[in-house]
């Protein structure tokens, strides 16, 4: 099997990503390098960090149009947390962002409840708990599952975004992160 | 609102952890990764790693423990403990880390506690408070301070702090509750999640505490017994408190 590509931009925590894909015997390949996020089976954009800067490495690196160009040759992508919301049009953290716009829809300020949002919610209509640590929301018609009415999924042809973090989210986690790797 | 959180507290020094692990099933009980992984899996729902000698030169060692317990536990966790500038943040998190929690140093300088948050975010950054008799002690709960604790809660807040972890220094250790007067005080004054920490003494102290807030820090309740904390868990549940349903295979 072909490395999962976990894209680097250099904010956070990638590490539990990896380890995740290593629990479950799959091997990693952290990079920003725009060929290697063309042509993997599989594409992790994960999140912990701020948007604005986020996208500016993404941009200058060349990940961001290959992240696009792959979409349109329907490779499986996940984007996780902030690699969900980086896939949006755009976001108003950091005084307003435009991403990637490979889904329709924005992110905007949690309104509700203590912000930022941490901790574990029930998603639906899947029924599993899954870990969130996130004060921006995501607002989509392509929204697939929420958590205490939060988009907590969204799915566009072969890309899939998640809110929660699966590596960060125990066993339901992982089966999570195996599920999306055995279907694509 | 997500469910409320069952956060045992490890304290570490020189890369082992101390207080009061009485257990037999662990080859090592003073390994932290080993603990961490078997609190992760008894249902955990994240952990906090206190590095209570936090000198320069334990920060390799707590460096290297924080990364093998990213390799081997897929639950949250926080680092606490000689966090006193921006690169002492970025080491921890990009060694696998979710959140470092800032205590004396943020007292002394505030404004690190924005600069954590305009690099991470404030879901990365939380605030430990110790506090008694309504002002913040710093120094491991030693050193009284004229700060209030409430102006302080909000203040770091507003500078970026995503959680507070607030410690009641009269209750810590005494296992009769916890501070819910304090905690309640800390929790309506802020809006971010506040964990209230020092006090419990059974499944009945932290059901208690988990129906006023976002989550309670448990120490010595389950050192003493590790392989009890999934027992623990479906006693708060008996007491009301829902927490997260565990996926088939924890305990």
């Amino acid at each position: 099997m072909k490395p999962v590509v976990v894209v680097d931009y250099g904010a956070g925590n990638t590490r539990s990503v990896c380890a995740a894909l290593t629990h479950l015997q799959r091997e990693s390949l952290l990079t920003n390098d725009p060929k290697a996020i063309r042509e993997a089976e599989y594409v992790v954009l994960p999140g912990v960090g701020a948007a604005r800067s986020a996208m500016e490495r993404l941009n200058e690196t060349g990940a961001s149009s290959a992240l696009r160009k792959r979409f349109r040759e329907g490779g499986s992508t996940l984007g996780i947390c902030l690699g969900m919301q980086l896939a949006m049009e755009r976001s108003d953290e950091g005084g307003g962002v435009k991403g990637l716009g490979i889904l329709e829809g924005d992110v905007t300020l949690l309104r509700a409840g203590r912000v930022p949002r941490l901790g574990w919610s029930i998603v639906e209509p899947w029924g599993e708990a899954y870990y969130f640590a996130h004060s921006y929301a995501v607002n989509s018609p392509r929204a697939v599952a929420s958590a205490d009415g939060v988009t907590a999924a969204v799915r566009h042809k072969s890309f899939l975004g998640v809110q929660f973090h699966p590596e960060k989210s125990g066993s339901a986690g992982l089966d999570f992160l195996d599920q999306c790797l055995s279907l694509a | 609102m997500p469910l409320p959180r069952l956060i045992p507290c490890l304290d570490v020094a020189h890369g082992r952890v101390v207080k009061g692990i009485s257990f037999v099933q662990l080859r090592d009980v003073g390994d932290p990764v080993e603990l961490a992984a078997f609190y992760s899996e008894g249902g955990a729902d994240e952990l906090v790693f206190l590095d209570i000698t936090a000198t320069p030169e334990e920060r390799v060692t707590m460096t290297s423990v924080v990364q093998r317990v990213a390799d081997v536990v897929e639950i949250p966790f926080t680092v606490g403990g000689g966090v006193r500038s921006v690169d002492d943040a970025s080491r921890i998190i990009e060694s696998g880390a979710d959140r470092v929690s800032l205590n004396s140093a943020a007292l002394a300088d505030p404004s690190l506690l924005s600069a954590i948050a305009d690099r991470f975010g404030s879901q990365a950054v939380v605030i430990s408070i110790d506090s008694a008799d309504g002002v913040v002690y710093t120094h491991g709960a030693r050193v009284a301070t004229t700060i209030a604790t409430i102006p302080w809660a909000v203040e770091a807040c507003e500078r970026g702090a995503g959680e507070i972890l607030l410690t009641s220094i009269r209750h810590d250790g005494q296992r009769r509750g916890f501070d819910l007067e304090l905690t309640v005080a800390v929790r309506d004054a802020v809006n971010v999640p506040v964990i209230a920490s020092g006090g419990a003494g059974s499944a009945q102290d932290v059901a208690d505490a988990l129906r006023v807030t976002d989550g309670a820090l448990v120490a010595s309740i389950v050192h003493e017994n590790p392989s009890g904390l999934g027992g623990l868990r479906r006693e708060i549940e008996a007491l009301g408190v829902a927490l997260r349903p565990l996926k088939e295979g924890h305990e």
